[in-house]
């Protein structure tokens, strides 16, 4: 094995464990911090893709953005479910045996469907011109998006102004008349 | 090179591990979290597939949208889960069954 594969599974299996224990974990401040090792190890996974614009970006959105929001909204949120509701969460629920069937099931259903498919083979991946390691994405990303993708990057940018007016619409403080 | 079917198999499981958090979770910021699971997938499947695409750059651009609109996502919904703590003094989406007040 290279060392890249050897990198690679590295992550991939911690990427997975990861994800693995935060559905899992019944304390919901470590399962918040382990998102944050997830949410790390896909970027590093994102390098192996050759897109480490992407990269960069998961890693100072989620990991600057998403995970302190969602930190805020879990200590804004969560008095007395610390101690109330996670008492009430051990122990075996058929609910969560029926969850745990469909996302099985779903998950063999997805098998199925990428080992039955021969990807590697399909014309359009064959014919394709492959980014190669050397390749300063950057710049093609930066030139894409003003030109190919301008429309849906203005679209996104309106979008963007309004979740930022809509959670700030929802966030304020209600005049009582 | 890491083979492609393998991004495909890693985002599969952990496209299944957040469907998973978002059916069985009594919590809604960690149904949240399943949620970003599922985006993540589709980020990395997007990231994966866009390594042959040189010349137009889809994949990596269109991962580049993903991100931003799960972080737009992402404040809506954690303002959402504030109002709803405010209004019924608990983040459980299972006791949280009336719309009106």
């Amino acid at each position: 094995m290279s060392p890249e594969q050897i990198l690679f599974y590295f992550f991939a299996a911690l990427t997975l464990i990861s994800a693995f224990l935060v559905v899992t974990m019944q304390n919901l401040v470590r399962s918040i911090f382990l998102f944050f090792v997830t949410i790390f190890s896909l970027a590093a996974m994102f390098v192996f893709a050759l897109a480490d614009f992407i990269a960069v970006t998961q890693v100072v959105i989620y990991v600057g953005g998403v995970l302190v929001l969602m930190l805020f909204a879990f200590m804004l949120s969560n008095r007395e479910l610390l101690s109330g509701l996670q008492a009430v969460q051990t122990g075996f629920k058929m609910s969560h045996f029926a969850g745990l069937m469909i996302s099985l099931g779903f998950l063999f259903l997805l098998y199925m469907a990428i080992a039955s498919t021969d990807i590697v083979n399909l014309p359009w991946i064959k014919e394709s011109q492959q980014i190669s390691p050397g390749d300063n994405t950057v710049h093609q990303i930066g030139i894409n998006t003003m030109t190919r993708y301008l429309l849906p990057f203005e679209v996104v940018s309106v979008f963007l102004l309004m979740a930022l007016i809509g959670a700030a619409h929802l966030a304020r403080k209600e005049k009582r008349s | 090179m890491i083979p492609l079917s393998h991004f495909m198999f890693i985002s599969a499981v952990l496209f299944c591990l957040g469907l998973y958090a978002v059916l069985t979770k009594r919590n809604a910021i960690q149904v949240l979290i399943g949620i970003e699971f599922m985006i993540n997938a589709a980020i990395l499947n997007f990231v994966a597939f866009g390594r042959f695409d040189k010349a137009t750059g889809g994949g990596q651009m269109f991962a580049l949208f993903t991100i931003v609109l799960a972080a737009a996502g992402v404040a809506v919904a954690l303002a959402i889960i504030l109002n709803v703590y405010k209004h019924f003094r608990t983040i459980n989406p299972a006791k949280i069954d009336s719309l009106k007040d």
